[in-house]
């Protein structure tokens, strides 16, 4: 195992092994129509190293942290965990410049924007 | 009966409703809310990083100032809840986070995960009991249909959070039953809203908004009922049911508050 | 000074690989009183026990050391064999130097340092051991079944036809358990009241069966080959010997509303019943939560039209007391309960069913006399959803980290019924893994698959939505498509987690035989004894000990009579000599021993004592050596140090610790 995937296992605390491929995750994963990458196949990308599709996938930036993976896991393995652990790695080493910048905020407002919105989204994209 | 409160952002500017009818329906219940001073945003979600420790400092100075009263804290805004209470859960049990966070405090005493954190529900539940608000009802909403919203963030994960059963919850129903309504059961009412995907892909969250409110409507809710200030936003860019916060039907049914989008 | 003799076993590479067993051998010799010490690849073979024997002989050892694996596996071996040469088999000590040394360390130098220390105390050990002879202690020649389910009904008909009384206690109203709630049995698709009620009913006339339905072991004490056992018989408010069994009485009454347990709530029944029509026995019980009776005290309709005048609404729950020389636990298993598991919907829609509820509905006595229909609207289903390992193979708060073993089977039996019967049907079935061992098992799976178009997809099931229309939707993943999907389904069936009757843990706590975490009840060997509990004459059989199918369950029923009847044909037993005994010079009479003895072998009496010159009558403990096991949880318990443990002394022990320390 490598470097960056050793570091996924850190920050997220979850231990792929654990995993026995149930596809319950990917069952219960309201955005998983939008993912390149599957909530069942995090710990497959973990395991394997391949941490660079893992960083540049879609699926960073999909996850809605409903945790509804994590409830239904059976072997409590916490999927949401580990994409969030690998978002993580990727927005620290890219700086913040890429996504999601102060500019863009006005055009994305309409009246009823709660602030609880913004704060959420600059916590996810940014930081 | 004093609590310590914790309103959050959205509570003092778009979410108004959910903050002043609480207030007035806790005064009429026979508790006080005591918001906690400079209090600071909790950030709107809980840092899953087991490393990430600066973002979750906000809550524990929320949490250390409750501490120092001696009371548990309240919350109303779903987000805010699910945040103060992880990473109270963490000072409890995660010691890398309770050291880390008690060396950026510098506190003379360090936190330990001391405070109870409670969501407004659970002390209309816990607390005050549903038979003894049914008594304060002055205006029963009898005969309105009311689903039940939860979402994502006050019921998962439920072994943190503690608040209900995660998959089959019931203290919303309850709730809508003391305040003389008829809560209408459906599966979607801890399906998630979309959450902060609205800001950069609106249709997404619209349909699962839609996919949620078709299910919530078929089974005959006439309106929904929510606890989040952001579950609220993208509900209402559905436009299929009406949307409230719980706290506008309990002040309604207090007598606290006139009927005024429904009827 | 004993002559010792110190024999330390290679284990093959076992110990070897991990164990200096030639410096083991050295620093063995060094010890005091060790004349003899050798070294052999496997020292339980024949020419190792032969090396025994001869040095014992040759070198007239008075006490050997062997160090080799846990006494478990070979201290009998060994003993015999010391036995053969002469020696008093109680001169015998094992060090264990392979589950506590070359098993768990990989580092030789510490492996052979903690070998040599093992192997010293017990050395020092068998320096105070004394010759030992065991007793002898009678044995009743009457097997006790806890549970009438198969397992039960097997294990006693086999102990009665090798010619022993045999006694079957079921706690329902009837033999049968969960094989007679099945419709059909795979991979054979017999039906399984054919198969079975035949069976009860051999077991019913069967002259050495007695059957105590509606009956619950309330306490058990003394030990193997002597068990006594209180048995309640709760009242069935119906005369046995009066009933008839013309069913007049469940036609009658009028309270009719209590959900059947038999068909799995999916029903309802009388409250004086039979669970179903094959019951044995054949009369019913007032349940008396439902009888109007017993909550007005009006009604007495079953009394009035019951012509034997059978109906006894006075009886009471009566105890009998029955001796025992084995008892076997059947006890069985249910299915867990899904509250935790709401994304499943089972609680919101009466159209999510237990795959056990399944097996009501199809079966012709079921609730919907066997055709498969909603049970929300009795429509016909159209597309059938089966879900696998719901709560099985699970390591979180809501499931059982095992597999359940019998839903993969089953499973595929109930979709290549409902194919063969409703062709119309479309049937999908969400596994994990299709797990199929046995006999004809994944050829039956096949053809599920191939000869009844089953479509069995790789995924689970994340949530079930309940629509308006009254379909549910099923939102699963299709993992070898690498999609998700959601598909509209008239019925789902969920293949829940079965877990031990609940009512073994009682069971286990009155035999002192050990559970598992999951309840299982434990094995005395998993490999090799696999029908006896660690508890002498007590026996396993059927789920009560790991999850298994109807054939499975019928070996270990016949494995575990056979267990029962090797008992029962001895006349007498060798007790175990290492009791406990109690120094009444030392005695203050504390009772402290008598509370903590949990086989009841500890009394008190009035003893005239001579301390040192000075007569007088004390009241001390007196141990039964028929009934002690040498447990010694009175020699711990014991405040004046007055217990004593044959064959593991207080000065013994310390010894032991002594040359440890050294």
């Amino acid at each position: 195992m490598n470097k960056k995937a050793e570091l996924i296992r850190e920050i997220s605390g979850v231990n792929p092994l654990k995993c026995m491929k149930c596809g319950k995750c990917s069952a219960t994963c309201p955005s998983f129509d939008e993912m390149d990458i599957g909530p069942h196949q995090f710990v497959s990308y973990v395991l394997r190293g391949d941490i660079e599709a893992l960083a540049n996938s879609t699926s960073l930036w999909k996850c809605l942290s409903c945790f509804a993976c994590v409830e239904r896991c059976p072997r409590n393995v916490e999927p949401a965990k580990l994409i969030d652990a690998a978002r993580q790695i990727t927005v620290r080493t890219r700086g913040t410049e890429k996504d999601l910048s102060p500019d863009e905020i006005p055009a994305l407002l309409d009246e009823e924007t709660p602030q609880q919105l913004l704060v959420s989204a600059f916590r996810r994209y940014r930081r | 009966m004093k609590f310590s409160y914790y309103p959050g952002c959205t509570l003092r500017t778009k979410a108004k409703e959910l903050d002043t009818y609480a207030r007035k329906a806790a005064e009429a219940l026979g508790f006080t809310l005591e918001e906690i001073e400079d209090w600071q945003c909790c950030g709107g979600v809980y840092p899953l990083g087991t490393d990430e420790i600066a973002t979750k400092l906000s809550s524990v100075r929320a949490l250390c100032a409750a501490k120092e009263k001696k009371q548990p804290i309240v919350t109303l805004c779903s987000a805010c809840h699910h945040v103060l209470k992880r990473v109270n859960d963490d000072m409890k049990n995660v010691q890398k986070v309770r050291d880390a966070a008690n060396l950026y405090m510098g506190a003379e005493e360090p936190y330990a995960g001391e405070t109870e954190v409670l969501h407004f529900l659970e002390v209309l539940r816990d607390r005050i009991g549903w038979d003894e608000l049914k008594k304060k009802v002055t205006n029963p909403l009898t005969g309105r249909k009311i689903g039940a919203y939860y979402g994502c963030l006050l019921l998962r994960p439920g072994s943190v959070m503690g608040f209900d059963d995660p998959e089959n919850p019931t203290i919303i129903e309850d709730f809508i039953r003391a305040i003389g309504a008829e809560p209408v059961s459906y599966a979607y009412r801890n399906e998630c809203c979309g959450g902060y995907i609205s800001l950069r892909d609106g249709e997404k969250a619209r349909n699962m908004c839609d996919t949620i409110m078709e299910n919530a409507a078929g089974f005959g809710a006439e309106m929904l009922l929510t606890a989040c200030p952001l579950c609220m936003y993208n509900l209402n860019k559905s436009e299929k049911l009406p949307v409230y916060y719980f706290t506008e039907l309990l002040a309604e049914a207090l007598g606290l508050k006139e009927a005024e989008r429904y009827e | 000074m004993q002559r010792i003799g110190v024999f330390v076993c290679h284990c093959g590479s076992n110990i070897a690989a991990t164990v200096d067993v030639k410096r083991v051998v050295e620093e063995a010799k060094k010890e005091q009183g060790v004349v003899h010490a050798e070294d052999y690849p496997y020292m339980c073979s024949e020419a190792g026990q032969a090396l025994i024997a001869a040095a014992i002989k040759e070198k007239n050892l008075g006490g050997i050391v062997v160090c080799s694996c846990s006494p478990r596996m070979h201290e009998a071996t060994f003993r015999k064999a010391a036995e053969r040469a002469g020696l008093n088999p109680y001169m015998v000590e094992i060090a264990n130097i392979r589950e506590h040394c070359s098993w768990i360390h990989k580092d030789m130098e510490e492996a052979t340092e903690k070998a040599v220390i093992l192997a010293r105390a017990a050395i020092a050990k068998v320096h105070l051991n004394a010759h030992l002879h065991p007793g002898e202690s009678a044995v009743t020649k009457r097997a006790l079944v806890i549970g009438g389910g198969i397992a039960g009904i097997q294990t006693a008909l086999d102990i009665a036809e090798a010619g022993y009384k045999v006694d079957i206690v079921e706690k329902t109203p009837s033999i049968g358990g969960r094989m007679s709630q099945l419709d059909k049995t795979f991979p054979t698709l017999d039906c399984s009241a054919c198969i079975l009620t035949p069976k009860m009913v051999e077991a019913a006339a069967h002259e050495n069966i007695t059957i105590y339905t509606y009956s619950e072991v309330e306490k058990v004490s003394g030990f193997v080959g002597d068990f006594s056992v209180d048995i309640r018989k709760k009242a069935r408010s119906v005369d046995m010997n009066k009933c008839t069994g013309c069913g007049l009485c469940q036609e009658k009454c009028p309270s009719k509303k209590s959900l059947s347990e038999f068909n799995r709530g999916l029903g309802t029944r009388s409250a004086i019943y039979t669970p179903f029509a094959q019951a044995i026995p054949n009369v019913p019980v007032i349940d008396r939560e439902s009888c109007i009776k017993f909550k007005t005290g009006k009604c007495g309709l079953c009394e009035k039209v019951c012509q034997a005048g059978a109906i006894d609404y006075a009886q009471t729950d009566e105890i009998i007391t029955e001796k025992y020389g084995a008892i076997v636990v059947a006890t069985g298993f249910d299915t867990i309960n899904l509250d935790k598991y709401g994304e499943y919907a089972y609680h919101e829609s009466p159209d999510v069913i237990t795959s056990l509820e399944l097996e009501r509905v199809m079966n012709a006595a079921g609730p919907t006399k066997g055709h498969l229909e909603r049970l929300s609207d009795g429509k016909a289903p159209k597309e059938i959803v089966f879900i696998q390992c719901v709560g099985s193979r699970c390591d979180d708060h809501r499931g059982k980290p095992y597999c359940s073993k019998i839903c993969c089977m089953y499973t595929a039996k109930h979709a290549m019924l409902i194919r063969d019967k409703y062709p119309d049907v479309n049937v999908t079935v969400f596994y994990i893994d299709v797990r199929t061992p046995g006999k004809n098992f994944d050829e039956f799976y096949r053809r599920a698959v191939e000869e009844y178009g089953v479509n069995y997809i790789k995924g689970q099931v994340g949530k079930v939505v309940p629509q308006p229309d009254g379909s549910l939707l099923v939102q699963g993943s299709d993992l070898l498509d690498g999609k998700q999907m959601k598909m509209r389904a008239d019925m789902v069936v969920l293949a829940t987690a079965i877990e031990p009757d609940p009512s073994v843990r009682k069971i286990a706590t009155m035999l002192t035989a050990s559970i598992d975490t999951n309840n299982f009840l434990t094995e005395a060997h998993p490999k090799l004894r696999p029908v006896e509990s660690p508890t002498a004459g007590v026996f396993l059989s059927g789920v009560c000990q790991g999850p298994k199918d109807i054939p499975e369950t019928v070996s270990q029923a016949g494995a575990a009579a056979v267990k029962v009847i090797g008992l029962l044909a001895k006349d007498k037993l060798t007790t175990n000599p290492c009791t406990a005994e109690s120094d009444s010079l030392l005695c203050n009479g504390c009772s402290v021993c008598q509370n903590v003895c949990p086989y009841g072998a500890i009394s008190y009496e009035d003893k005239e004592i001579n301390d040192h010159g000075i007569r007088e009558t004390r009241r001390v403990a007196v141990v039964n050596g028929a009934l002690c096991q040498g447990c010694g949880a009175c020699t711990v318990a014991c405040p004046s140090g007055a217990m004593d443990l044959k064959g593991f002394s207080n000065r013994q022990i310390i010894a032991e610790v002594d040359a440890i320390c050294r």
